[in-house]
Formats: C-alpha cells, sequence, structure tokens
C-alpha cells in the first residue's frame, strides 16, 4: 500500500517492513504525523488553537500542518477557550470536522460551559438529529517542572460528563492512529495528551489502519499472572518500570494501558482480574473521584468471587498540584506503585 | 519640576509605527512636549520622582536580565522576561497610592518593584517551589496570574467593594482608594475580561484597565485578537479608552495617575492601552524566531524606555552620570542578591501542601497525609536499610 510520509519526516529514520513504512517517532511527531493524514483524507477537517499556526503549537505537534494545509485549514485563533470550542461546535453544525487545541490542561476550564453544557448534549437535546464531531486535544499531565496550571489531569471531570469520550495514547503508535480514528468518530472527544511523553520515541507503523485497535479498547501491554495494573496515559511507562522490578522479585504483573477512560473498557479489565485476583490502578490525577475509583467500584461488582485483595488506587493526593520541586512527591512513581502491589499481593 | 519644551512634532524613530493616536509627551530624542490635559501630572513630577522612575526601571531591566540568564543556569524552571515594557509597568505603578491595589498579571516584574515587593520573591513562583512568593496584603498588589484574563475579574470584584464602602469619593484623596489591573494584547480576547469590563462599567467600579500590547500573544501578532486599536475596546462597555505610548514613561505614568484619580473621585473605570513591544521572548521555553522578524525587534529598541529617560534626565539636568552610576551598582547588588537568593530557595515538604489545601481540617485531606507519612517513613528506612 502506499504511505505518504510527512513532510516533518524528513529527519525520520524510516525502514520498509513488509507494506507498511516503519518510522521513529516521538508522540508529539506521531500526533504530528496523524494529523497530518487526517488533514489530507478529510478536507473538511480544520485544527483550531492558540499558536498552532505560525508557531506550530507551544509542543510543535502541529508543526508544518499551516505550510501544508493553509490558514483557511490552520486556523491561528484569538486567545478564548470558550470561543475555541464554542466556534468549534458552530462549525462541526456546518460539516466540519473540527480539531480544537487547548494549549495545557490548566486552561480549559475557560471553555467548560461549551464542552459541558453545550458539546456534550448536543446529540441528545437534538432527538440525535445533530452530531458533533469536534476533537479537542490537551496536553495533559504533569512531570515535566512547569510552573502552574500546567501539569493537571482533569480527565475525570470529563468522564463525568455524559455525552463526551476521553481518550488518551501512551505510545507514537498508538498518538498516530488514535488522533486519526478521533477526528473520524462522531462523538465529541477529549483527546488527552500526556504532555511528558511527547519526547518518548517508537518505531511507528505508518499507513496501515487496519491493524489499529478501535478508539474505545484497552491493550495488554505486558502480559501477567500475579496481579493485574491499569494505566493510562503518562502512568503506563511507570506501571511498566514498576512490572519489570517486580519481575525481578518473581512477580508477574500484567499491565493494561487503558488508552480510554470514556468508555472504559471494563471486559479488558474482568478478564485480567478473573486470572489475577488482584488489581492496582495507577493515575496521575487525585484518587479521589477519579477514574480509579469508578474502576474499583466496577471491578469489585463484576469480580467480587475472584478478588483475593481490595482494589488499591495510586495516584494524586487532594491538594493544587503541588510547584514543580515537589512534584515528584506527588506524581505516583515507580516506589509507590510497587508498594500498593506489595501491599495488594499481602492479602 | 519637569520642564515644557512646548509642542513638539511627532519624532519618528527607526521603522516602528507607534499609531498617531498614542499619547506621547517624551520623544525618544529625550524632549518633552506639550502634555495638554496630562500636564499638571507632568509637571508636578519632581527631580526624586523622575530619578525614581528611572531607578525602578534599571532595577527591573537588571533583574530581568539576571533571572533570564539564572533560568539559563538551571536555576529557575521558566522565566517571563519583561525586557522592553519597563516604561509601562513602572510609569503606570507611579500612579498609586499606598491604599490603591495592583493587579498584576505575570510579566509584570516592573509593577511589583514600583509596589515595594522584593523582586527576588518572584522565584518562589519560577523556581517551583511555592505557587504564591509574597503577601499580597503587604504591598497591596496582588499575587501573579497565569491564567490569562481571570485577574481582571478579581479586580473588578475588589474595586466593587471599595463603592461598597464608600472608601472612593469620600472628598478626601487621601483617603480615596483605586484600583488598577494589569493585562495583555491577548487577554482582551477572553471572555472573563470582556465580563469584567461590563461589571466595572455598570457599577462604576474604581478601576484603571491597564492593557500593555506588546503587540504579541506568544507567537499571535495584535491583529489576531482585535480588528480595532483595543483602547476602542471599552467603548461599547461606557468605559473611556486611552492609548500611550508606552515606551514613553512619563506618558505612562501621566495618564495612569489621571484615570486613577478620576477612579479615586468617583468617576468610574477607564481603558488605558500602552503601545508598547515584548523584545525578548515569549518565555524562555519560546523561540520567536519561528514568528516574527528580528528586525523588528532591532527598530523597536531605537524606542528604548530607559535610555530614552535616561537621555531627558541627562539634558534637563535632573540628574548626571553620579546619579546613573549609583543606580548601576544598586542594579547589579540586585542581581547578585537575586543569584544568592534563588539557591536557596528550596520547596517546603509535600506537608505543608496537604496542610494549605483547606483553611479548615479536613478528614480526607488527613488520611491522605498520613497514608503519605507512613508511606514515606518506610521509604527512608528501606534506603538506610539498603545502604
Ligand atoms: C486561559 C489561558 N489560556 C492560555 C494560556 C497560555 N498562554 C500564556 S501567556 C499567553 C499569551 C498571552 O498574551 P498577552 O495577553 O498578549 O500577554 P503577554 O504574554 O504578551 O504579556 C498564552 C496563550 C494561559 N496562560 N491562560
Ligand atoms: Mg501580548
Amino acid at each position: 500500500m502506499t504511505v505518504t510520509i510527512p513532510d516533518t519526516a524528513a529527519d525520520m529514520d524510516t525502514a520498509q517492513s513488509g507494506q507498511t513504512e516503519v518510522a521513529r517517532l516521538s508522540l508529539a511527531k506521531a500526533i504530528n504525523a496523524g494529523l497530518r493524514e487526517a488533514m489530507t483524507r478529510h478536507p473538511k477537517a480544520v485544527i483550531m488553537g492558540e499558536d498552532v499556526g505560525q508557531l506550530g503549537g507551544v509542543f510543535r505537534v502541529t508543526d508544518g500542518l499551516l505550510d501544508s494545509f493553509g490558514p483557511e485549514r490552520v486556523i491561528d485563533t484569538p486567545l478564548a477557550e470558550a470561543g475555541i470550542v464554542g466556534t468549534a461546535i458552530g462549525l462541526a453544525m456546518r460539516g466540519y470536522l473540527p480539531i480544537c487545541e487547548i494549549q495545557f490542561d490548566g486552561f480549559v476550564y475557560p471553555a467548560l460551559d461549551q464542552i459541558v453544557s453545550q458539546l456534550a448534549k448536543l446529540h441528545s437535546r437534538s432527538g440525535g438529529r445533530l452530531t458533533l464531531p469536534v476533537v479537542i486535544r490537551v496536553p495533559y499531565g504533569g512531570g515535566i517542572g512547569a510552573v502552574e496550571h500546567h501539569s493537571e489531569s482533569p480527565e475525570a471531570l470529563f468522564a463525568h460528563t455524559p455525552g463526551l469520550r476521553v481518550v488518551t495514547p501512551s505510545t507514537p503508535q498508538d498518538g498516530y492512529w488514535m488522533i486519526q480514528q478521533a477526528v473520524e468518530a462522531t462523538d465529541p472527544i477529549l483527546f488527552l495528551e500526556p504532555k511528558a511523553r511527547y519526547w518518548d520515541s517508537a518505531d511507528v507503523r505508518l499507513g496501515d489502519r487496519d491493524a489499529a485497535l478501535p478508539l474505545g479498547k484497552a491493550a495488554v501491554v505486558a502480559p501477567g499472572r500475579d496481579i493485574t495494573l491499569v494505566a493510562y496515559g503518562p502512568s503506563v511507562r511507570v506501571g511498566l518500570e514498576a512490572a519489570e522490578l517486580a519481575r525481578g522479585e518473581g512477580v508477574s504483573v500484567e499491565v493494561i494501558d487503558l488508552r480510554s477512560v470514556s468508555p472504559i473498557d471494563f471486559d479488558a479489565i474482568e478478564e485480567s482480574v478473573r486470572r489475577t485476583g488482584r488489581l492496582v490502578v495507577v493515575h496521575e490525577a487525585p484518587v479521589f473521584f477519579g477514574a480509579g475509583a469508578e474502576i474499583a467500584a466496577r471491578i469489585s461488582q463484576r469480580c467480587f468471587y475472584n478478588l483475593e485483595a481490595p482494589v488499591l488506587r495510586v495516584g494524586g493526593f487532594h491538594m493544587p498540584y503541588p510547584p514543580a520541586r515537589r512534584e515528584a512527591d506527588y506524581l505516583p512513581d515507580v516506589d509507590r506503585v510497587i508498594g500498593a502491589l506489595a501491599q495488594a499481593l499481602s492479602y | 519640576m519637569v520642564d515644557m519644551g512646548g509642542s513638539q512634532p511627532v519624532g519618528t524613530a527607526g521603522a516602528v509605527d507607534l499609531p498617531e493616536t498614542a499619547l506621547q509627551f517624551l520623544s525618544p530624542d529625550g524632549q518633552v512636549r506639550s502634555a495638554g490635559p496630562y500636564s499638571p501630572y507632568v509637571e508636578s513630577l519632581t527631580t526624586d520622582d523622575l530619578r525614581s522612575l528611572y531607578r525602578d526601571m534599571v532595577l527591573t531591566r537588571k533583574f530581568d536580565a539576571e533571572a533570564t540568564a539564572l533560568q539559563r543556569q538551571g536555576e529557575l524552571g521558566l522565566w517571563v522576561p519583561s525586557i522592553g515594557q519597563e516604561a509601562a509597568q513602572v510609569g503606570s505603578a507611579h500612579g498609586l497610592k499606598p491604599q490603591d491595589f495592583a493587579f498584576p498579571g505575570y510579566r509584570d516584574h516592573g509593577v511589583l518593584a514600583s509596589r515595594g515587593v522584593d523582586l527576588v520573591q518572584t522565584f518562589a513562583h519560577t523556581r517551583g517551589v511555592d505557587h504564591g512568593g509574597w503577601d499580597p496584603r503587604e504591598h497591596n498588589c496582588h499575587l501573579y496570574t497565569l491564567v490569562v484574563g481571570a485577574q481582571t475579574l478579581h479586580a473588578t470584584g475588589y474595586a466593587i467593594g471599595i463603592v461598597k464602602d464608600h472608601a472612593c469619593a469620600t472628598g478626601d484623596p487621601t483617603k480615596d482608594e483605586a484600583v488598577i489591573v494589569y493585562f495583555g494584547d491577548g487577554a482582551t480576547s477572553e471572555g472573563d475580561l470582556n465580563e469584567a469590563l461590563v461589571f466595572a462599567g455598570v457599577n462604576q467600579a474604581p478601576l484603571v484597565f491597564f492593557c500593555q500590547n506588546n503587540q504579541y500573544a506568544i507567537s499571535e501578532p495584535t491583529s489576531r485578537q482585535s480588528r480595532v486599536p483595543l483602547f476602542h475596546r471599552g467603548a461599547g462597555f461606557g468605559i473611556p479608552g486611552v492609548q500611550v505610548d508606552g515606551n514613553d514613561v512619563l506618558a505612562c505614568y501621566a495618564v495612569t495617575a489621571a484615570a486613577l484619580d478620576a477612579a479615586r473621585a468617583g468617576m468610574g473605570p477607564t481603558f488605558i492601552e500602552a503601545f508598547t513591544y515584548r523584545l525578548g521572548a515569549h518565555t524562555t521555553s519560546d523561540d520567536p524566531t519561528r514568528y516574527r522578524d528580528s528586525h523588528d525587534a532591532e527598530s523597536w529598541k531605537a524606542l528604548d524606555p530607559i535610555a530614552r529617560l535616561r537621555l531627558y534626565l541627562t539634558l534637563s539636568d535632573h540628574a548626571d552620570q553620579n546619579f546613573f552610576d549609583e543606580v548601576d551598582v544598586e542594579g547589579a547588588a540586585l542581581a547578585a542578591r537575586a543569584r544568592e537568593a534563588v539557591r536557596k530557595l528550596e520547596a517546603p515538604p509535600l506537608d505543608s501542601f496537604f496542610d494549605l489545601a483547606y483553611n479548615e481540617p479536613h478528614p480526607l485531606v488527613a488520611e491522605e497525609h498520613a497514608e503519605w507519612t507512613a508511606f514515606e517513613t518506610a521509604r527512608l528506612e528501606l534506603m538506610g536499610a539498603g545502604r
């Protein structure tokens, strides 16, 4: 099959493997490549946000797209998040496929009314007559030593809102596929990008979209027998590192990358927990009312007779995200994950 | 006393097109021209006042340069340079009285300097040891607000409180209070700012909206935010607007002082646009070569606000080389103190952030805090045992 290699991929280390082009890409570049494909395939797709055009986004995720698709389709908007999402709703009603960028997690809140009360509800309110295929990309999560409002994990707010889908890739491959799937999906989607992983590189199979998992499905990223660890976004790498360490201690950890926080692939988690009998959930967001709480509740119900231990959660604390020089204490690290694994195994 | 040289033709400096609507009282060649209705404000400036304006601008510039260097050395996570905007910040803030309150943005180091906040305290924020840094009540100067535009509503509410307290228009100008809020050209697009204009207008709040139009919101030129000059923004809200040459410290001072006087006297809000230029990057994370021509910055350097005042002080004999040297020495000392102090700034333990989450006890926080303490204790013991 023929594959369009992104312009920005000039520096990519590419190699043919079978019918698919493989390139070594960072997560940021992989999402960029996926956006390029989506923009090429869908003439009605438009990218809109602060600094997404000339600058290519503060993380360069939209780098080069203005040159390729022009200012009609890659739009440097006024500095107004409610405006970005609100006008995206109107554009979607005119048949466009808006791909909004909110510059940082902490700046999505000015758009909250448009997202929660408008975007999420219009499909239902219109009796299904309106579909709102709006994607809202948000770099999220901590670990980059940033000032306040630049490290938050607001996924639970959105997952708690009926009508919104919430997905988050943790690898370049998923970034490349999932952004394309998100653009093509007909429901509004919060597309949360773990900014601490933007620079992590891996081989990405370009093209080959049929190989992609469906958007709402979780993936087992490390098979194991003794205990299940569910993570997503920035926490997947922490989970994998903890699993590796545990393996050294003779404990076999199955790591599941959730990939989607709404819906949650409970079937995948259930299948795993029925085998392992133990579950630890890891995320950066505060655990109180977080995704882990929902997973714990549902899995306790579904797997009550299989569970050997209570479902444990590792995550952020009930405090404003701390300043950069304290974030290492706040973020779930390998030590805290290992501690939870050990605790779950002690029952 | 400032001697008014009479009306002069507008000086053209470099290739910069200063709008004709921008009030300029001190030209780039160091001449003071007629300030029309603002003349009393310019004329009343004493030698000490003028020197104080110069001093605060230079200290801000030196501190800003040092902070940028400290960021490069890894001592700060980020720095937000103020270079080029000293006249707008210092000039306007000198119009404040001690009883007034200032709500800065995040680039307004010159405002802090003028309010008497120790600039070194800003490092708490950018070094990442604290989200605040100073006591807002000590100098009547709020903390920095990073969420663009949000502080405009806080300032408006504070100013409405002044009206409710009958603390303006008392007839005693030494008691009357007013508020100033700082924001950028990009911020004018945010809903918060537009709602602030509504509330301030309706309530005739004693408030000055001070917009530093530094031509960019990160990479986006002001033309992406507005079809009309920004100082026209207030009109639809019933708020008069004035545009000043933001690199002319005398104009920034006089126009703001007049607007604050009007606010204190109960005449309501004013919107001031200071037309200036961000000489540096948006922040130390930014690369302006991706979106603007470096020639622009070069031509704006010809309008440098500090050089302009210095020229005037020299030509008018308000200051001599000795004074400039003294200020430079003071600036160097501030930079040295900043270098020294920054390395000592450490984040308090996570415990204090548990404690700060609420004012009153909160059982969930207490529980999580206890769990964390137990975990940390065990971790430290393990590390000790591992040795
Ligand atoms: C609500 C919100 N959206 C986005 C950002 C990210 N951001 C920080 S500064 C900035 C540009 C601000 O431009 P302007 O108001 O002109 O102020 P300047 O930085 O030029 O002083 C942006 C988009 C933010 N801090 N807050
Ligand atoms: Mg600006």
